[in-house]
């Protein structure tokens, strides 16, 4: 950097002094903040990786859990896996379709301005959100559990509870995108207000929606308090979601984490990775279907 | 809407010279007016408690183009969006007075404002294509009108291609997007996809003013080609264009009352295109279109 500009040539740097000063320690200061958001992730992640991938194998994938003793190259995670994958199947076959057709009522049939009953129901869902997960949990197991015991399809209510206003939020919020020039196009052809949703405005939001569902499903997927109530996390594989206990992977984390024996321990943190890996798939197919959707608006 | 007269198929494949159109159409515009299709009367539309127009009179007569002109916020578009009740879609709009479609009340109780809408399409000022291939925007009014028939639509997308002017340049990619079209094809696109149902009137609300020179040149070209089988609104801010395409203009303008602060849009003038431009009545027209260049 030169101190002084060549004669006739124009100075387009930032003015000297303070301003400048500013700049400098404003870009250094952003820098700074992305770093230290990066590192508790990565850090995160390292740890992780470190202390799971060693266990991982198809045998853990598949195998019974065994007693808490059993060192770590005995057994896997295969109930906690299935117990997973159907509880969180569960949750969102009743999440989904509901939060969906919710915010396709608030955005499209409320009204502008907002009819009072979606003002209550998008309160409602605001309020939802803010519930702490266990509080989900507790919900389910005093008006479900007591009366019809432990099983997957509790845990799947609590789960589904959870998902609801994560669905309707992120739905909306895509709805909103839809441009309503795209609205007045298809009216302006004679179309019904249902035909313009189902034609215009849904395909036009599609891909938004669809990644949306999966981030909600993810984040369901790793919750561990409502199911401390729901499901009982116990180690034998129950492929009956709807009776019996279950297991599930953040509920095999939480119990081996605590447990006294190493190969437990081990057991905890393949469990784990497990657990990131499926959230990194569903975020991955997220991309891809957002991705595949847009094929169109571009 | 199956099939067309069997001349307008043939006779979009040759579109006549656009000068020799031009030239045609004084004369045309000094004739006696044809069948009334719209009898407006006492119009007034209110967004809530702002009243947008004021008390509009007027008859818009078949087969011809009709421009609306007017500063902003003279209610033009107010008024273009009440002949196919898109102003029902504004939460809080209302409508008094009488607004009559072929000597049925637009604004009757059992009137459906879908049925209306199939009659009289609407052409947005900017293009709004679906994000749906080529072939499925147009064929998108044909299917709710329950058309199934594969055949049959790919007729009716061919012939309004044809009739948009735009045929030639997508036929060969009819599945890619529409949203990929340039600004003038877009709009080009959506006038077809309006007059795929084979309604009996367009609306256009400023259709040129997001496109350059040349595609505004097409847009215009295109509607003295349709107005031998639609009835043709248009607002313009072009008075260029109103000269060029319309038979008749409509002159609004913004009234401002200084007191309560408070404006509306008023019909000041209406007539042949020829006489608002070459012997204004109303000195507000005057003033107005002698803004005009040229």
């Amino acid at each position: 950097m030169t101190a002084v500009a060549e004669p006739g040539r124009a100075d387009l740097r930032e003015p000297a002094g303070w301003r400048r000063t500013k700049n400098r320690i404003m870009t250094v200061l952003m820098y700074a903040a992305f770093v230290l958001t990066i590192v508790p992730l990565v850090f995160v992640l390292y740890t992780v990786i470190a202390k799971g991938a060693s266990i991982i194998s198809w045998q853990f994938l598949t195998a019974e859990i065994p007693f808490n003793v059993a060192p770590a190259n005995v057994g896997g995670m295969g109930p906690a896996i299935l117990g997973t994958i159907e509880i969180t199947a569960l949750a969102s076959v009743m999440a989904v379709p509901l939060g969906v057709l919710g915010a396709i009522y608030l955005n499209e049939y409320g009204g502008k301005n907002r009819n009072l009953l979606a003002r209550f129901l998008g309160f409602l869902a605001d309020v939802m959100t803010g519930v702490p997960s266990i509080i989900m949990g507790l919900f389910i197991f005093s008006i479900w559990v007591l009366y019809f015991q432990f099983s997957g399809f509790a845990g799947a209510l609590a789960l589904g509870c959870l998902m609801l206003p994560i669905v309707i939020r992120s739905t909306e919020e895509m709805l909103k995108l839809v441009p309503d020039s795209l609205r007045e196009g298809s009216y302006a052809l004679g179309a019904t207000k249902s035909r313009v949703t189902l034609t215009v405005v849904l395909p036009a939001a599609l891909g938004g929606i669809v990644s949306g569902v999966l981030l909600a499903i993810a984040r369901a997927a790793g919750e561990t308090a409502p199911l401390l109530f729901t499901i009982l996390t116990v180690t034998a594989a129950n492929p009956n979601v709807f009776s019996g206990p279950n297991t599930s992977l953040p509920s095999q984390i939480f119990v081996n984490a605590s447990s006294p024996y190493s190969g437990a321990q081990a057991r905890g943190w393949g469990a784990a990775l497990t657990l990131i890996a499926i959230a990194f798939v569903l975020m991955i197919t997220a991309r891809l279907v957002t991705a595949r959707f847009d094929r169109f608006s571009r | 809407m199956e099939q067309l007269p069997p001349e307008t198929a043939t006779a979009k494949t040759e579109l006549p010279a656009p000068a020799a159109l031009r030239e045609k159409k004084p004369q045309e515009s000094s004739a006696a007016p044809g069948n009334k299709i719209f009898d407006v009367e006492n119009v007034s539309i209110f967004y809530g408690a702002f009243k947008a127009v004021t008390d509009v009179t007027m008859p818009i007569y078949e087969n011809e183009i009709t421009a609306f002109i007017g500063s902003s916020g003279s209610g033009k578009s107010t008024v273009l969006r009440a002949f196919n009740r898109m102003n029902d879609l504004v939460a809080g709009a209302r409508l008094e007075g009488d607004m009559a479609y072929r000597g049925e009340s637009l604004y009757g109780r059992d009137v459906s404002a879908t049925a209306v809408r199939r009659r009289i399409g609407m052409v947005f000022q900017k293009p709004n294509p679906f994000p749906k291939s080529i072939y499925d925007n147009v064929a998108y009014g044909p299917r709710i009108n329950g058309e199934r028939n594969k055949h049959t639509l790919d007729e009716i997308v061919e012939t309004s291609l044809r009739k948009a002017a735009l045929w030639d340049e997508v036929k060969n990619r009819l599945n890619t997007s529409g949203l990929s079209l340039s600004g003038g094809q877009a709009q080009r696109l959506c006038i077809a996809r309006t007059i795929a149902v084979e309604p009996d009137v367009v609306l256009m609300d400023e259709p040129a003013s997001a496109l350059d020179p040349i595609a505004t040149h097409a847009v215009e070209d295109l509607m003295l080609e349709l107005k031998e089988q639609y009835t043709i609104v248009v607002v313009t801010h072009n008075m260029q264009q109103a000269t060029r395409v319309s038979d008749r203009t409509a002159v609004f303008y913004v009234l401002t009352d200084e007191k309560s602060d408070t404006r509306t849009g008023v019909l000041v003038e209406y007539g042949t295109t020829e006489q608002i431009f070459q012997d204004p009545q109303d000195p507000r027209t005057q003033g107005y279109v002698t803004g005009r260049v040229g």
